[in-house]
């Protein structure tokens, strides 16, 4: 930041110094042109119930701590009149600063400088400060607010938005990476979020997609809003697009700053562990899961009675809230929760909820951070829209992800684990570390009613009271396979604890995978079913 | 080629441009977008109506459970997403419901 200008005008006269007032008065001057606003630009942001850019950067960053760079670049392009716009900034901004201590790089686009349009310039700015957060090995927050593409810059402004996805490849696995949509991000421009790891959006704000409502009613003659085509809470809860929803800027920043301490700097690092709590409910696992293991129950209950100090920041909330993943600390260190939700459609596995989870766990790998399964579902789906929708390439994403994963993986198995369901939720068969079971857990191919009606079938019809032949053969089903110990007595289930054992079972399987290594077969890399 | 066998042509205009081309089955099957209307609540999943717990006339809140649906071994609560008036029940107990059959309906 430039010093004030009053503090430079009082030095004497003829002093060696006398250059010295000049070049900073003409510093202030031009760092004051430089980070100023149209005001009427700004008025009709305001309007919008947007903050401007650099109001955005202070409220995301640590007092004090951001510092700017390539203040000064400007855009080369000399058609269609654009020779004569001085764009400051060339309408993003960029640089350094900290959250909570933690280290991040970070851009804004600024919409009241050509409506955040992207050429040439702004994006070079972009990719440089991408480079350095790469290099750096910290975090990449990038605020998008911007009309598009500058078109006076033709295919330049293209080749921008290339070299931003590019980096973001690469950058992947590398750095965390969180996209905030804070204005319209529309055509090509989205598909950098959509190559990050979390995309925040903000209620009436927000805007996402790739052809407006206006080329959809010329093309196929559909009339929607912009909102209910891809506003916030449309791709927070329907696309699956956004991984955090809020209802103003000032709580999306705190969304973002809590995301930020639960995550590592970078894939060499380990997120930054903080003083270990107990968990803060009072409520006894056994109380929350009713004994018939068809009552449905929330299962995030589950997750604050085991978690430190109850604190669970759920990813995705509203999306395929079938599965639950977020993160929580255990004993001060991060980790990477999955669980099914029986609240919802019964907790099973479907198109999306296999696609939400496998995301997930993708990243938990690749930023170190250990994966907790909390299993209790009846299977997958059925359903000719899932079967046509592809839920077998889709679940298949699940498993890979599981498989692939060589971070510690701790699996509890709550109540029910059925079929294909149990294998894909990280039995010991892809790969778990430790899988504990509780007592009334349930492990087999379907339930007990299904399996004997399938497996009597023949005798069932041939007897002479049908119905009672029936109720025996579940029964005896039942007691074979209704529990975790035919499980257990194959090794499939590490140990079957007692519900108020699970905190104590999963702080000491963590502390015993701390040094936890697992070489894989030299590849470059899998080819995943996505 | 047959006249059977010709594919039909169709046409797509994107940016002011008409293109001759053909459809996927998917895109020529594909149900127009028609907007949710918040006054009907459909089923989410096929099943069986266990109970309903809500009655023509009633005033319910967000979160209030309105039936319960037994499907995929679970007694599924179907809930209100908004504060309403019910004007129908589509439903009793006992009956089996296909996805997005009409559940209840709103004043």
């Amino acid at each position: 930041m430039g010093a004030p200008a009053s503090a430079l005008i009082d030095l004497p006269a003829g002093s060696f110094l006398m250059t010295m007032p000049k070049t900073m008065k003409d510093h202030a001057a031009r760092h004051a042109e430089a980070t100023g606003t149209h005001p009427e630009a700004a008025r009709r942001q305001k309007a919008q119930g947007k903050r401007l850019a650099r109001e955005r950067i202070t409220a995301i960053l640590d007092q004090d701590s951001f510092h700017e760079y390539d203040l000064f670049v400007e855009h080369k392009c000399l058609d269609f009149g654009m020779e004569k716009k001085q764009l400051r900034g060339d309408g993003v901004i960029t640089g350094t600063g900290t959250i909570l201590g933690h280290p991040v790089a970070i851009f804004a686009q600024d919409f009241t400088v050509a409506g955040g349009s992207l050429g040439l310039a702004h994006a070079r700015k972009i990719t440089k400060i991408m480079d350095h957060a790469i290099k750096m090995g910290i975090p990449l927050i990038g605020i998008n607010d911007s009309g598009g593409a500058r078109i006076q810059e033709g295919v330049n402004s293209l080749a921008g938005y290339g070299e931003i996805f590019y980096r973001n490849t690469l950058a992947s696995g590398v750095i965390p990476q969180l996209s905030i949509i804070l204005g319209p991000c529309a055509g090509g421009a989205v598909y950098s979020p959509a190559l990050t790891d979390f995309v925040f959006v903000v209620d009436k704000i927000s805007k996402m997609f790739i052809t407006g409502p206006e080329v959809i009613k010329t093309v196929l003659g559909e009339e929607i809003s912009m909102e209910d085509l891809g506003g916030a809470r449309v791709q927070a809860e329907l696309s699956g697009n956004a991984h955090f929803y809020a209802h103003s800027e000032a709580e999306c920043f705190e969304q973002v700053k809590r995301l930020v301490t639960f995550i590592p700097w970078n894939n060499r690092k380990k997120a930054e562990p903080v003083n270990a709590i107990p968990s803060r409910t009072e409520i006894s696992l056994e109380a929350i899961i009713p004994a018939e293991s068809n009552k449905p129950y929330d299962v995030r209950d589950v997750l604050k009675a085991v978690c430190d100090g109850s604190d669970f920041l759920e990813v995705q909330a509203l999306w395929a809230a079938n599965i639950v993943v977020g993160f929580a600390r255990l004993d001060g260190r991060t980790v990477g929760i999955v669980a099914n939700q029986p609240k919802v459609l019964a907790g099973v596995l479907d198109v999306d909820s296999s696609d939400k989870a496998a995301r997930f766990i993708r990243f938990c790998d690749a930023f170190d951070i250990p994966l907790v399964t909390f299993v209790d579902l009846p299977g997958y789906l059925p359903g000719v829209d899932q079967e046509h929708a592809g839920v077998i390439r889709h679940g298949a994403k699940l498993l890979y992800a599981y498989s692939e994963a060589t971070v510690p993986k701790i699996t509890v198995i709550l109540r029910k684990a059925y079929g294909g369901g149990y294998i894909a939720m990280c039995s010991r068969h892809l790969g778990a570390d430790f899988v504990f079971a509780w007592p009334r857990a349930e492990i087999a191919v379907m339930g007990p009613e299904g399996a004997a009606n399938i497996i009597f079938k023949g005798e069932i019809a041939a007897a002479a009271d049908p119905e009672a032949f029936r109720k025996e053969k579940v029964r005896e089903y039942t007691e074979k396979f209704a529990s975790p110990y035919v499980a257990a007595a194959n090794g499939h289930v590490d140990a079957v604890i007692a519900p108020h054992q699970t905190r104590d079972f999963l702080l000491h399987a963590l502390e015993i995978s701390e040094g936890k290594s697992e070489l894989r077969p030299a590849r470059k890399h899998g080819v995943p079913p996505f | 080629m047959t006249a059977a066998q010709k594919p039909i042509r169709q046409t797509l205009t994107l940016h002011d441009t008409v293109y001759e081309t053909v459809f996927t089955k998917k895109f020529a099957n594909r149900k127009p977008y028609a907007p949710k209307d918040p006054r009907r609540l459909t089923a989410i999943i096929p099943g069986l109506i266990l109970q309903v717990l809500a009655a023509p006339g009633d005033s319910v809140l967000p979160g209030q459970s309105l039936l319960i649906l037994e499907a995929m071994k679970m007694q599924n609560h179907i809930t209100a997403h908004h504060e309403a008036c019910i004007k129908t029940l589509h439903v009793a107990p006992g009956d089996m419901v296909t996805k997005g059959q009409l559940l209840v309906e709103f004043a």
